[in-house]
């Protein structure tokens, strides 16, 4: 190709190489689209699909012309890039390998733990909270906003899927976005009066926040089933393959793949399911602070009245990253409805929020790396104290306490700055 | 005289019973350093929290003239929108940087709305398109410019809290400047430095002004800042407007050495 580094080659190149394109597959479409053998009366025939094979050429053309117009612009964005100033590395690189082996380890582990499935159960479990962790990092950690409501924001999730599968048969995929909006709602509804409040009254609203949403959910039967929940909410398909031994609506995960059936299967889709959700939340989460909205919120939380004096219109900052947050935490509420199959109020009680926010807090305050050790621990802790019966929760709250007298700032206090000069000729 | 800036009409500040600013007038010009001086509890800092929309004056009214804008009430705007739309920016007698965040940081933190408004609210930005890098391009060249005038470039990385208090002060004010405001309001900057640094500020303060046209408008008590660089001096006492003038008006005013050292000692004027 004749693209240059900065500007867009013109309409006739572009026709040019798409027809050539078109051309190459209508020689190969004649006689692999075009020609069909058939079966007439034991005899073989040829018959010709002409329109299937139009179809075909016209597609690779389109096709051509809409890649090549993709990979121009993706070069073209490229070129400005580079003559930005330099990307410079972080300040602490081991911590980003850190996080790779982290994920390294997480998409071995259901492989290497394959018969086992208590193990890869809870890996589910921690990676759950893995995400709401990183949802509630961007309301506590980035904008220093103290929620402890935040179930609240789950329970949304998990009730928009129990209720649009089980009443209107919708799917988790569709669901999914509509759920988040739907929390995001629900943030902005709480946000919007809430938000002038500071430090500790906010603490409180929020807390009454996530009450309220419980004790709505446990009281209007009509609407949510009252204490006894929603119950069988459809699970999760492999792309509309279902996870179950035989069906006659159609094939199944195990008949499509030629495999045997087996329940792990299942366990393992909705491991790998929650790995891909949880790292696209990192993904978004990570790109959302380096833009200038996460340096706002961080601003916010250092200093509201000097970002007010800055001309930052602090409410908007505020509520987009409750917004955000609460979203966040709505995706893990859809997964927590498909994983279970069953969701009651009794799920999203206060002490949730709690465990959430301890995670955060443990973590370090805005670390991902520390949110996923913290979960870890916070799930673990209580799962390996099960022989110590009525004194796992003292251990509990005793390994806490030390580990906050040992790091005050949380496991991974380091925060990386999302801007830097490189010190005057160092780098860069 | 230079073009007016702000212009404030007969000011009353109410907290209750307590009348912290009463029916105060006072004009800045463009261009020019205007120092408010007073004894302490004068109601200086309520003043500066009246013009930039920290609070709401109970009487009067706070007129900026905007070149693009035209002429804006800032006692009706938001808070938030004093600095943005009628450029008016102030900076803290206790000074508020964002401590954990890198001085670059600090500076890239008060040019949000331009780079909110070029990450078209996240979007462009989330896909790192290439308008929004050249805006932060531009963001950190404004920054850079900035610390390197104000000698701070070789602390850009630094996080801004473990720094010593007189470099804070010129933080803040870099900071301020990457605002772009055309009225800079500083309270208290000479604060805690020592007289090299306070030299330096002197100078700054003289090029901020007749280099770059800003009006700057002072509150401080070191008067070999406020004598040496106020082109303008308005001495407030108990919220009102005691004496106005030259450096050398107001040096020689007879209300303003009452105010300051009390009737007895009218005749020790060098003091002041």
């Amino acid at each position: 190709m004749t693209t240059h580094a900065h500007h867009l080659p013109n309409v006739a190149s572009r026709l040019k190489d798409a027809t050539g394109i078109a051309l190459v597959s209508l020689l190969l479409g004649v006689p692999m689209i075009g020609l069909k053998t058939v079966d007439a009366g034991g005899a073989l025939a040829i018959a010709t699909r002409w329109p299937w094979l139009l179809a075909f050429v016209a597609t690779m053309f389109v096709g051509r012309l809409v890649l090549q117009f993709v990979l121009d612009h993706v070069k073209l964005n490229k070129a400005k890039r580079a003559r930005t100033r330099p990307e410079i590395g972080a300040t602490r690189p081991w911590l980003k390998w850190i996080g790779y082996a982290v994920v390294g380890f997480a998409l071995v582990l259901p492989i290497a733990f394959s018969g086992n499935r208590y193990v890869v159960d809870t890996a589910t479990t921690v990676l759950i909270y893995v995400m709401l962790g990183w949802g509630l990092n961007v309301v506590v950690g980035l904008a220093g906003l103290l929620d402890l409501g935040y179930v609240a924001f789950y329970a949304v999730g998990a009730y928009t899927y129990g209720l649009l599968s089980t009443h209107f048969g919708w799917g988790f995929w569709e669901t999914l976005p509509v759920a988040g909006a739907a929390a995001a709602t629900f943030g902005v509804i709480l946000g919007w009066p809430t938000l002038r409040l500071r430090g500790d009254y906010l603490a409180i609203v929020t807390l009454g926040f996530g009450e309220i949403i419980r004790l709505i959910l446990v009281n209007w039967t009509d609407f949510s089933g009252g204490p006894n929940g929603i119950g069988s909410i459809p699970r999760p398909t492999f792309f509309g393959l279902p996870f179950s031994p035989d069906s006659d609506a159609g094939p199944t995960f195990a008949s499509f793949f030629h495999l045997e059936y087996s329940p792990e299967h299942r366990v393992m889709f909705l491991y790998y399911l929650i790995l891909v959700l949880a790292l696209l939340t990192n993904l978004f989460v990570s790109r959302m602070r380096k833009l200038p909205v996460g340096l706002a919120w961080e601003a916010v939380r250092e200093d509201e009245v000097a970002c007010k004096a800055l001309g930052m219109n602090v409410t908007n900052v505020k509520l987009s990253a409750f917004a955000i947050g609460a979203m966040l935490g709505g995706f893990a509420g859809v997964f927590f409805a498909a994983r279970q199959g069953f969701i009651s109020p009794e799920s999203f009680v206060f002490s949730e929020s709690a465990t959430i926010l301890a995670i955060v807090v443990l973590g370090g305050m805005g670390s991902q790396l520390g949110v996923v050790i913290a979960s870890v621990l916070l799930v673990l802790l209580p799962e390996l104290g099960r022989d110590f019966s009525e004194y796992r929760m003292l251990m509990f709250g005793a390994a806490m306490i030390l580990i906050m007298v040992w790091r005050p700032g949380g496991l991974i206090a380091h925060r990386e700055p999302t801007y830097r000069l490189g010190k005057q000729g160092a780098k860069a | 005289m230079s073009e007016m800036l702000l212009e404030v009409d007969r000011l009353t500040m109410r907290f209750g019973g307590l009348t912290a600013i009463d029916d105060l007038s006072v004009a800045v010009p463009k261009g020019k350093i205007t120092s408010i001086i007073g004894p302490n509890g004068a109601g200086k800092t309520t003043f500066f929290n009246c013009l930039t929309g920290f609070y709401k004056p109970t009487e009067g009214s706070v007129r900026m003239h905007h070149p693009v804008h035209g002429p804006l009430l800032l006692n009706e705007m938001p808070s938030y929108h004093v600095a943005r739309k009628a450029g008016v920016v102030r900076t803290f007698q206790n000074i508020r940087l964002f401590p954990n965040m890198s001085v670059l940081e600090n500076l890239i933190v008060a040019q949000h709305n331009a780079l909110q408004a070029a990450s078209r609210f996240s979007l462009a930005g989330l896909f790192g398109r290439a308008g929004f890098r050249q805006a932060r391009e531009a963001a950190l060249e404004k920054a850079e410019m900035w610390l390197t005038r104000l000698k701070l470039i070789e602390l850009a990385d630094t996080a801004a809290g473990n720094l010593s208090y007189g470099t804070q002060r010129r933080i803040e004010i870099a900071r301020a400047l990457c605002v772009d405001p055309l009225l800079l309001c500083l309270d208290e900057p000479a604060a805690g430095l020592n007289p090299r640094e306070s030299a330096e500020l002197n100078e700054l303060l003289l090029y901020l002004s007749r280099e770059h046209g800003k009006g700057v408008l002072l509150i401080e008590h070191d008067m070999n800042v406020v004598m040496r660089v106020s082109d303008h001096i308005c001495v407030l006492n108990f919220g009102t407007k005691i004496a106005e003038g030259t450096p050398e008006q107001v040096q020689n005013d007879p209300n303003v050495i009452k105010a300051y050292l009390g009737e007895e000692d009218a005749d020790d004027k060098e003091a002041a």
